[in-house]
């Protein structure tokens, strides 16, 4: 069974009180269904089933319809993804401008391929489609973060700089 | 809408303005290929099939969605045409197999067929094609995903039609595939529409999958014979080694009351004609006191013999005859008029699933006030009163539901219980278990919401459900009497409760409800005894106080539904026509193995009181229909069988019957209207249709429309048409009806042998079970 929203709520309050915002804001609850899913997934990591089913809860449909829509969109995603997600675009602006090299190198670099995560987990990789940032070609999205005009020996400079944040955040939370 | 004026393929049509391309066309006999659109349900427009060049309009069009208007033009033919339809096809066959020689679908698969007509067989596609696993979704329900071709057409069904939400579709493009609501499983009714609708083999049903082909099967029109509803199934029959045996159950003939729908009892359920539990052979108990099989003629004398005994040395009134809610009309007929002419007693009762005779009493003398589901279907106003139609009357639930979807039907839910219907209603009336009594009077009083809005209502349907006590039911058919345009319905259990009740199987009640103490046109029955006899509850303590000597009993097991005690019957004669060895049977002194409603032909007359014709399916080495056993019976008891079953002697040279009186040239004229109509004259005393006469002739409401009714259309009798006045009568009272409350996966008896409604019923039980434990 779905938990109970009221109770013991899998999200902060914050992000609850957001959600809750959110269905009022639609003259259909089912039209807040994509903006949960994805403030969801930025909290938790991605749409675990305990996510799904308390999306479907809030909505008032079943599971099945939630993930009807979730699947259709390569942005949500049903496993956990690195701390950081590096998304490199690969279509025509960016692939003329040298993004499969790029794309190469971080493959190179973290070792993992498409949708692979690092074990240790600070790092997801994936290639995808235009990010509208065709004009500083090639670029890439890091999380929410957008870098561009890069060259494959940008690569370890902006691996290192997420890798110290990770690190810094992780004693942050450790303290 | 107004009637428009366009032209398709050169020829004027006329349609209402607003109606869908396709189905003017369709309408007019021009067929535009369709693999997503569905008569009656959401449009989709995903598949491209349907596409038709309009006259100034740039891009081909979807006929499936495009409106008909005044002075369009249509080509629906052309090299172009046929061209995009071909490259559709070869998008479609990127993926799909073409496994068609093992593919169930193959011989009806609209994939195959418009390969063949647009000659897409050879692949341009260099890609390799993704071969993925069958997968079983529950004993009914199989998926092949490779043959999908994403029509939406079960999907659409499954939430549409059955408002069920099972099937949804995840992914997109190329990789979209049709998923089920538990990840890998279905939890959901098992109707097997989805299977019915998929245009190709990508949905197939557990009970037919890998059988035979569709051109190796003889295929039946009937009636399904579990629930009241009574739906129109196409049995798929084959040669076996033992006769003729049921591969599959569908309704490919759409033509019935029950439109596109089949319920998973009428589609998977018919698996218990082949238990291996039936009885093919007669039953005598020896003098070790042993049942032990035995001939037919063995069996028929001994009880004969003993009934003829017990008859002349302690009359009638020494015998009691229980009848059953699953056998014809005709045998109906037959039983009632077998106790009372023949037995010599009115000792005769059935297991009541609902209170007919107090609704008779009710619309006694009134006309074409009782509605059929038709009338239902299209009605703009039901009262829904008790009853849980999901589970007890998919049907009817199914009619409710499209008459909401298609025709924004107002619906009104009173109910002691909770039920799913509530979701299409416009209004709720939560009653307490004994509040059915005081609804008319809160109707009238009209001081809530719900009786304002019933008030408000121009016509309306009410249907009584079966926990409707008598009383209420006659105070709400005298609530809507009152008002103009009020039909009423009320719902009995199992195939043929309706036509128990309406065929006489009540101690003081004959056909169409008429006094026994005032037999009107019944008054030829020789020996027809007055006085009303025992009904069933009182005939199985006169049988445990040693005053009853035998009991026939056909197709009933009073013995499990009344639980009594089995010594209870131990010095009563006990006869037993069923399928089973049930607990009743077991006890009987003489068991007659019976066939089943798909192994005869007859009528059954549904809960609405739709009447439609059972047409013999399958063959069973060993058994006989009810109707032949009850003749060879009284034939075995020195009976004239023609007085019994006026069939006819000379076939087509017929006498009209005037010098011998009404009855004795009956089959006769019955034969001259048959041949008249180039129908077989009834030549045989074992054809039950040969009593349609004298039923037409004495039972009020049963002069059918029989051209209609032989042409395997349901027509309709009349309750009201008892005339005059049917009397109050202790022998009617509510502690004698029990609904059966069958769910989707139970039938009484007949469910208990079916292992594929028992498979059903596991698998959602467990899932339940998973469920809740999550
Ligand atoms: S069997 Fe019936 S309820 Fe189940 S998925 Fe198919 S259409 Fe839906
Ligand atoms: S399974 Fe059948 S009905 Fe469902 S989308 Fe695929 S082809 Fe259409
Ligand atoms: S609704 Fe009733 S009559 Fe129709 S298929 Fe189901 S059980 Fe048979
Ligand atoms: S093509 Fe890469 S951002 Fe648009
Ligand atoms: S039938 Fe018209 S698009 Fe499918």
């Amino acid at each position: 069974m779905s938990p109970n929203s009221e109770t013991m709520s899998i999200f902060s309050p914050r992000l609850a009180a957001r959600l809750d915002a959110l269905v009022q804001k639609y003259p259909v609850k089912r039209s807040a269904l994509i903006p949960m899913l994805l403030y969801a997934q930025d909290e938790i990591g991605y749409l675990s089933d305990a996510v799904i089913a308390a999306v479907a809860d809030r909505i008032g449909i079943t599971e099945l319809e939630v993930r009807n829509v979730a699947t259709y969109y390569s942005m949500l995603r049903f496993k956990p993804a690195g701390k950081f997600n590096i998304q490199v675009c690969t279509n025509i602006s960016c692939m003329l401008r040298g993004a499969y090299d790029l794309y190469e190198r971080f493959q190179d670099e973290l070792g993992i391929g498409h949708k692979g995560v690092t074990s240790d987990g600070v790092f997801s990789l994936e290639e995808v489609e235009c990010i509208g940032a065709c004009c500083w070609a090639p670029a890439i999205q890091v999380n929410y973060d957008f870098l561009d005009e890069l060259n494959p020996d940008s690569v370890p400079e902006i691996l290192s700089k997420y890798r110290s944040a990770a690190k810094s955040a992780g004693e942050a939370s450790h303290a | 809408m107004a009637d428009v004026t366009f032209t398709v393929d050169g020829k004027k049509l006329t349609a209402a303005a607003g109606t869908l391309l396709i189905e003017a066309c369709r309408k007019a006999g021009i067929e535009i290929p369709a693999f997503c659109y569905y008569p009656g349900l959401s449009l989709q427009a995903a598949c491209r099939m349907c596409v038709v060049r309009q006259e100034k309009v740039g891009k081909l069009q979807t006929a499936c969605t495009t409106t008909v208007a005044e002075g369009q033009v249509f080509i629906t033919e052309s090299e172009e045409i046929a061209q995009a339809r071909k490259a559709t096809i070869q998008m479609l066959l990127g993926n799909h197999p073409l496994d068609c020689p093992v593919c169930d679908a193959g011989g009806e698969c609209e994939v195959q067929d418009m390969t063949f007509k647009y000659g897409a067989g050879e692949s341009l596609y260099a890609e390799a094609k993704q071969h993925r696993e069958e997968q079983q979704w529950s004993p009914a329900v199989y998926f092949d995903r490779p043959r999908c071709i994403l029509c939406y057409r079960c999907v659409r069904m499954c939430g549409e039609g059955m408002d069920v939400w099972a099937l949804g579709i995840q992914n997109r493009g190329v990789t979209s595939v049709i998923a089920p609501n538990e990840g890998d499983h279905l939890d959901c009714e098992q109707c097997g529409m989805c299977i019915d609708v998929c245009p190709v083999g990508a949905l197939t049903s557990g009970s037919y999958r890998y059988k035979t082909r569709p051109w190796e099967m003889t295929h039946v029109s009937t009636v399904c014979t579990h629930c009241g509803d009574g739906c129109k199934v196409t049995l798929g029959i084959r040669q076996s080694n033992d006769g003729s045996e049921i591969v599959r159950a569908d309704n490919r003939d759409k033509g019935g009351i029950n439109g596109d729908f089949l319920c998973a009892k009428g589609r998977f359920g018919f698996d218990f004609v082949e238990s291996p539990d039936r009885l093919n052979t007669p039953l005598v108990r020896n003098t070790q006191g042993k049942l032990e099989p035995a001939t037919w003629e063995h069996a028929l004398t001994t009880a004969a013999n003993k009934l003829k005994e017990i008859r002349d040395n302690r009359g009638g009134s020494a015998i009691g005859v229980i009848g059953s809610n699953r056998t014809t009309n005709e045998e109906n007929y037959l039983l009632q008029k077998f106790a009372r002419t023949v037995l010599g007693t009115n000792n005769i009762d059935h297991q009541r699933t609902a209170d007919y005779a107090a609704f008779a009493r009710a619309l006694a003398g009134q006309s074409g006030k009782t509605a059929g589901l038709r009338d239902i279907g299209a009605a703009p106003a039901i009262l829904l009163v008790g009853g849980d139609p999901t589970q007890e009357h998919p049907l009817l639930a199914w009619a409710l539901r499209t008459d909401v979807r298609l025709n924004r039907a107002r619906i009104y839910v009173a109910n002691a219980r909770n039920i799913k219907l509530e979701r299409q209603a416009k209004a709720v009336l939560h009653l307490t278990a004994d509040g059915y009594h005081n609804l008319a009077a809160t109707l009238d009083a009209g001081s809530n919401d719900f009786s304002k809005a019933v008030l408000a209502e121009e016509s309306l349907v009410v249907v009584l459900g079966p926990e409707c006590p008598g009383t209420a039911i006659e105070s709400l058919v005298a609530w809507g009497l009152k008002r103009a345009n009020v039909k009423f319905a009320l719902l009995g259990d199992h195939t043929n409760s309706r036509g128990a009740a309406d065929m006489g199987l009540f101690p003081d009640l004959l056909p169409g409800y008429i006094p026994v103490s005032t037999p009107a046109a019944f008054a030829e029955y020789p020996g027809l005894q007055a006085g009303a006899g025992k009904t069933l509850p009182e005939m199985l303590i006169a049988a445990g106080a040693n005053q009853l000597d035998a009991l026939l009993i056909v197709g009933a097991d009073p013995v499990a539904t009344t639980r009594m005690a089995s010594e209870s019957l131990k010095n009563t004669f006990v006869i037993v026509q069923d399928l089973f060895l049930t607990e009743t049977a077991a006890l009987a002194d003489v068991v007659f193995p019976a066939a089943s409603l798909y192994e005869k032909s007859g009528t059954v007359t549904n809960a609405f009181g739709d009447v439609q014709l059972v047409k013999k399916a399958a063959d069973r080495a060993g058994v006989k229909s009810d109707f032949e056993i009850l003749v060879r019976l009284a034939n075995a008891m020195g009976i004239e069988v023609k007085s019994l079953v006026p069939f006819s002697k000379r076939g087509t040279s017929a006498d009209l019957g005037q010098t011998r009186g009404a009855q004795a040239g009956e089959a006769d004229r019955s034969a001259v209207w048959l041949t008249a109509n180039n129908l077989e004259p009834r030549l045989s005393p074992f054809d039950p249709l040969a009593i349609l006469d004298e039923i037409a002739r004495l039972v009020p409401g049963y002069e059918l429309d029989r051209m209609n009714l032989y042409a395997g259309n349901d027509v309709r009798t009349e309750l009201g048409a008892t005339p005059g006045f049917v009397p109050v009568s202790a022998l009617h009272n509510s502690s004698l009806i029990a609904p059966a409350h069958d769910t989707l996966f139970t039938s009484g008896t007949l469910g208990q042998y079916s292992s594929a409604l028992h498979e059903l019923e596991e698998h959602q039980k467990n899932d339940v079970a998973t469920t809740a434990a999550d």
